[in-house]
């Protein structure tokens, strides 16, 4: 089915663009998570960039606080299995069920672990920006839901 | 006609007559090319370009071993002594940590360097609850002194350097190790490695930074003064440009943000009262490697004249051995690809040799297959090999600096260094490094370029193998290196049995000892952080003690 021109921006318009950046754990290497808040902020998402050693507590509080339509987290440290596990529990548990978006130094066996654990999509490095900027679009779309 | 005239002359003719022509037939790839630092590189490089804009080769070179070092700091580098094969290791607990340094010694390996886990660089005990995720993860636990000894089971301290990243907490780990060396009979004026001991990094790039930067400050500057007066075959610090350029920086700011904190080190100890020859012998640093190899050897031929400059002009150091930049390199980890890891390797063997071209005292060689984890021992052992292929089989060290002269290569040493200097000169007019940081310069600076960099490689001007040219539709399976998740349960363990059988009172003491020493400002709190770690006070112990006094920082988030 194709849309007319009026009806895409209607589309647009009534998806909520606002993006959740944010570091999960200790690691401090912030230089992928940098960039794509600045991609994002560059293709026009609202981006709340919540920067280093956040817990999942933070990050789910901050969620809250500022009614996001997607999280992105970057995590290079090799804990991201229970972090994640952990960050979308308590995202559930205070009723919020945006998509998460998973970055980082990830091994290929845990990109589908992630996948049942809730995360909408697993970014490995070398993903170009322009996947990342449709992978934000469609989890907004399902955000704002 | 003096002979550059005439080079000149000749130089144009050729331009025109067979240049030029040629390229009318068959027009060149591109219609530019650029460095990865954005220098447009010609396609040919003469005495024009050194000579030619009065260049001299004592001045802007010299020989090896002198001032201003650019050809290297030792008179016959690699002839003399090979470079130290160090590869950056360690994960889960101690015991893995200390099978998999033997199994690096036995392969070749000729010093150490420790990764220790995130918790142990920000000062966590693994029961902290923050520490819950990462115990063992990204290096070895090390909350007490009982650790550090297991590590070192059979591993002879007294003959093996040890090379320690660690930055917020390396006062605690270093005190560790001379403790354990000590413990076995082996005098700390003895010791030989190094400590990281960088925070204005952590505070620019890395991020494992605890305390706020004065109160940094000053426990970095106390190991730089009682290593000089304790320890003194140590290196004190370990200036690195490497996270700079992980994250984004190109060579110039690479060398710049790296000598500038250098330079604000250097005044924080002169101001202490020591004189500059007493201690910036044991000063040290640690670039990165990339795969473009000639820009990559003029970084660091650059950094060695720049630095010969600051010393001895800046700061009127009179021993050439406070002048010289020693460092450590490790291969750029940015530019390992998920994609394709195989062809990894290719890559770490250019960027290592870009590191032995560019007259590295040591170097960390990265495993294939790190864009997906830490490194097997199947794939760490092929780091180690391309680093012997180099030393043994490939001719590169018959001869000290065997790329000065190259026309090019000199002209890229004095583009980097000018840019370098622009950036310094920023800085100082800031008002140094610290201020510098709190104004966000070198973070948005490295932002920055992070981005264009990305930009690039998104319109393909930088190509990149399995990115975004030669791509194949594959998921890479290969073997993968797992932390055993009964670590943490078996480090807490051991930390609960340390608290049980220790003196609970001289722990107090020491810290309190602490304490008064930290509120102080005029008083080396090394000793004290030394003898809490003897009395058997844990990491997460002394750091809370020193954030109780200093507080924690938290970064304004710039993007």
């Amino acid at each position: 089915m194709s849309l007319s021109a009026a009806e895409v921006t209607a589309q647009v318009r009534s998806t909520r663009r606002k993006v959740l950046v944010s570091k999960l754990g200790l690691d401090g290497h912030d230089r992928g998570a940098k960039v794509i808040a600045r991609a994002l902020r560059d293709a026009g998402f609202e981006v709340v960039y919540l920067g280093v050693h956040k817990t999942p507590e933070d990050v789910a509080e901050a969620a809250v606080e500022e009614d996001v339509t997607a999280i992105g987290i970057s995590i290079l440290s090799g804990s991201h299995l229970e972090l994640v596990n952990d960050l979308i529990k308590l995202l559930r548990e205070r009723g919020i069920n945006v998509p998460v978006v998973v970055g980082g130094v990830i091994p290929p066996e845990d990109v589908e672990e992630l996948k049942k654990l809730g995360v909408f999509e697993v970014l490995t490095p070398g993903t170009p920006l322009k996947k990342v900027t449709e992978v934000f679009e469609r989890a907004c779309e399902v955000g704002s839901a | 006609m003096s002979d550059l005239e005439k080079l000149r002359e000749k130089f144009n003719e050729w331009v025109n007559e067979v240049l030029q022509p040629t390229i009318k037939k068959a027009p060149e790839i591109k219609p530019r090319f650029f460095s990865e630092e954005g220098l447009e590189i010609k396609g040919l490089y003469t005495p024009l370009d050194t000579e030619g804009v009065g260049w001299d080769y004592l001045g802007r070179l010299g020989f090896p071993g002198t001032y201003p070092f650019t050809r290297g700091v030792y008179p016959t580098m690699y002839r003399g002594r090979a470079w130290t094969i160090r590869q950056y290791a360690g994960f889960g607990s101690a015991e893995d940590t200390n099978s998999r340094y033997k199994y690096l010694l036995s392969i070749g390996q000729t010093g150490l360097s420790m990764a220790f886990d995130l918790p142990t660089q920000l000062g966590l005990d693994p029961d902290n609850k923050l520490a819950w995720y990462e115990v063992g993860k990204v290096g070895v636990s090390m909350s007490s002194v009982n650790e550090m000894d297991l590590v070192f089971h059979e591993i002879p301290m007294d003959k093996i350097s040890t090379s320690m990243t660690i930055n917020a907490t390396a006062i605690e780990i270093l005190s560790m190790y001379v403790a354990v060396a000590e413990s076995r009979g082996i005098s700390k004026s003895l010791l030989r490695g190094t400590v990281q001991n960088d925070i204005l990094k952590e505070y620019i790039a890395r991020n494992n930074y605890i305390y706020p930067p004065k109160p940094s400050m000053r426990y970095a500057t106390d190991l730089i003064i009682y290593a000089a007066k304790n320890i003194p075959k140590w290196n004190s610090i370990s200036i690195s440009g490497y996270h700079f350029e992980e994250a984004g920086a190109t060579p110039a700011m690479e060398v710049a943000f790296t000598l500038a904190d250098a330079i604000e080190y250097v005044n924080w100890v002169l101001e202490r009262g020591m004189s500059v020859d007493e201690f910036a012998g044991q000063l040290s640093f640690f670039f990165a490697a990339r795969t473009n190899i000639f820009e990559q050897v003029a970084k660091f031929r650059a950094a060695r004249r720049m630095w010969a400059k600051i010393m001895r002009d800046r700061f009127n150091a009179k021993d050439p051995r406070s002048m010289m930049l020693r460092f450590h390199t490790q291969t750029a980890g940015v530019l390992l690809t998920a994609q394709q890891p195989l062809v990894n390797l290719i890559r770490t063997t250019l960027q290592a040799l870009a590191a032995v071209l560019g007259g590295t005292q040591s170097l960390h060689v990265n495993s294939y297959d790190e864009a997906l984890s830490l490194p097997t021992e199947e794939s760490v052992k092929l780091s180690v090999r391309v680093q012997q292929v180099l030393l043994y089989e490939s001719g590169v060290i018959d001869t000290v600096d065997p790329l000065g002269g190259s026309y090019y290569v000199e002209w890229l040493t004095d583009q980097i260094e000018e840019k370098a200097w622009k950036m310094i000169d920023e800085i100082d007019r800031l008002g140094g490094m610290i201020r510098a940081i709190e104004l966000g310069y070198p973070q948005r600076e490295i932002a920055r370029a992070a981005y264009e960099w990305q930009l690039r490689v998104e319109k393909g001007d930088i190509p990149i193998i399995g990115v975004n040219t030669l791509i194949e539709e594959e998921t890479p399976s290969i073997k993968i290196l797992r932390v055993d998740p009964k670590v943490r349960e078996r480090v807490i363990l051991r930390l609960e049995q340390l608290r049980k059988e220790r003196d609970p009172m001289k722990v107090r003491d020491s810290l309190n000892e602490l304490r008064k020493a930290a509120e102080k400002e005029d008083v080396n709190i090394f000793p004290y952080i030394y003898e809490a770690v003897k009395n058997k006070a844990t990491l997460g112990e002394i750091s809370k003690t020193l954030r109780e006094v200093w507080g924690e920082w938290r970064a304004p988030e710039v993007y």
